[in-house]
């Protein structure tokens, strides 16, 4: 390809007044697995596709509580996004013993779009190769931001991340006028069906998606299983009376019909095989 | 040439009280709510006790700011603890990072006089005795602060706690059971709030067991003896 001259490193520009490097770090978040994220005035909810790498190994991590009122779901490399998480909640710990209050969330994502920007425009650094979606609440509301590896920010209504996330945000597109006055409910409704979106035909249990959800007098926490489960099984049986908007899901959902009960039988075993999730304050 | 002195001091005691009795699946901390500076009351209603984990709590008497400054660095520590090990500490964990935390400082000390009360991870209660350094031992009971010197003689006739230096070592915790020790905190500090003037107006207790976290006060003597006595007598009652 052409840009292959420019490439070398984040320190030089294209022609074109590009950098390739960062350009390449972004593609890195396409690559991969959904995360997605919703808010209304009172809630905000994330929800990412967990795929285990084989059936032996357990799931990828891709959901972090930064703090109480802060949780960050990441696309893209996962090492990078992990040791962001521990940037973000360093920094929230050193405002709360300095001010003895919550950090302001568009203040710590600045903190971090600032980190982001160092890299670039270090010849010894590679810019990050993971995606953030920022969930927080503090004094001004509910706040969903998308956290790039260029160092930009932005603040969204709702936002999708990862490969075959266009598919959710489609969905999202469709829906997002609503969701400023949406309940607490309605908005984990739509992150599902945002994620089964995202996961194109594939059935949506409990064991291949994350659900968390932060609010005002909710501390983030991620849903145990059983949760998930339910509200999936809630809303599936809802699913057969809506209008499915394409064929494929026309097709699944006479599916989901005959295989409801050994759906929720997979789930029940995954649960068991699962990662434990229960009981801990600091479900992360 | 005389050695310079400091015409300041970086340290003031706040005076204070505070007593922890560990039991067989409780453990009570308690602690008095005067703050004091010299002679003088700052105030009645201070805690000096502080929640640092689930089953871990603290009281402290001594230099309240050093008392603040240290609950806030265990506080920061724990969160760390609980992003990193996604659970909570233990008591006995607790108890080291504080002894840590204290030597950290051993070239400018945190005045504070601790003592850690909790659930260990068998359930069973532990007391953990400090000084300002650091130095901290696992205990039955203990006592700390400017009526120390009054409470633990009294916890050590009431609590008979084995030698460490008996061989098959025993348990630390009191055969008491949870009101016993309870009761016998509010007499420990009925009668140390007599003699100590810096001891007084509540205490406050806080028990822990299975079921969580208990907190109650107990109203004390505001006045001590001698001070009621010369009202008393110069009429002013």
């Amino acid at each position: 390809m052409f840009r292959n001259q420019y490439d070398t490193d984040v320190t030089t520009w294209s022609p074109a007044g590009r950098l390739f490097q960062v350009e390449y770090a972004m593609e890195a978040v396409k690559q991969g697995s959904a995360a997605i994220g919703l808010r209304s005035k009172t809630h905000v909810v994330l929800a990412c596709v967990n795929k285990a790498n084989s059936e032996l190994s357990s799931h990828q991590k891709k959901i972090f509580k930064v703090d109480d009122h802060i949780g960050v779901a990441i696309a893209g490399l996962t090492a990078d996004g992990r040791v962001l998480s521990r940037y973000m909640r360093s920094e929230c710990i050193n405002y709360n013993y300095t001010y003895e209050s919550p950090l302001p969330v568009g203040r710590l994502v600045v903190q971090l779009a600032d980190k982001a920007q160092v890299c670039t425009q270090r010849s010894w650094k590679r810019p990050y190769g993971v995606g953030l979606l920022v969930a927080g609440l503090d004094e001004s509301g509910a706040h969903l931001y998308y956290n790039c590896p260029s160092g930009n920010y932005f603040e969204y209504q709702a936002f999708a991340i990862g490969s075959r996330s266009q598919a959710a945000k489609t969905y999202l597109e469709r829906k997002f006028n609503n969701f400023t006055a949406s309940s607490r409910e309605d908005l984990i409704k739509d992150a599902l069906i945002a994620t089964r979106e995202s996961l194109q035909g594939e059935k949506l249990r409990s064991s291949v998606c994350t659900i968390a959800v932060v609010g005002v007098g909710e501390p983030f926490h991620i849903l145990d299983q059983e949760t998930v489960q339910q509200l999936i099984d809630t809303f599936e049986i809802v699913r057969e009376e809506e209008t499915a908007p394409a064929e494929p899901e026309a097709a699944a959902e006479q599916d989901a019909a005959t295989d409801q009960a050994s759906g929720a039988d997979q789930g029940g075993a995954g649960n068991q095989g699962g990662a434990d999730q229960g009981g801990s304050p600091m479900d992360i | 040439m005389t050695k310079q002195h400091a015409n300041w001091s970086p340290y003031d005691n706040n005076g204070g009280s505070c007593v922890a009795i560990a039991g067989s699946d409780y453990c009570v901390i308690a602690a008095d709510t005067r703050m004091s500076t010299g002679y003088n009351i700052l105030t009645r209603d201070y805690s000096k006790i502080s929640h640092l984990a689930e089953k871990c709590v603290m009281a402290s008497s001594g230099f309240q700011a050093d008392v603040k400054a240290l609950q806030k660095v265990l506080s920061a520590r724990h969160l760390t603890y609980q992003h990193q090990h996604n659970k909570q500490m233990s008591c006995p964990a607790m108890a080291q990072l504080l002894s840590n935390t204290l030597y950290y400082k051993r070239f400018f000390p945190y005045y504070s006089f601790n003592v850690l009360g909790g659930l260990d991870s068998e359930g069973k209660g532990c007391v953990f005795t400090y000084d300002a350094v650091g130095s901290y031992e696992r205990v039955g009971y203990s006592s700390q602060g400017s009526g120390s010197t009054l409470i633990m003689p009294f916890l050590d006739n009431q609590l008979k706690s084995p030698s460490p230096l008996l061989l098959p070592a025993q348990d630390a915790v009191t055969p008491l059971s949870e009101a016993e020790a309870v009761d016998l905190v509010k007499t420990v500090f009925a009668s140390a709030t007599e003699r100590d003037i810096y001891t007084g107006d509540k205490v406050e207790i806080v028990i822990l067991n299975a079921g969580g976290i208990h907190r109650e006060f107990m109203d004390l003597r505001k006045t001590d003896a001698f001070t009621e006595e010369c009202m008393f007598m110069i009429d002013l009652f």
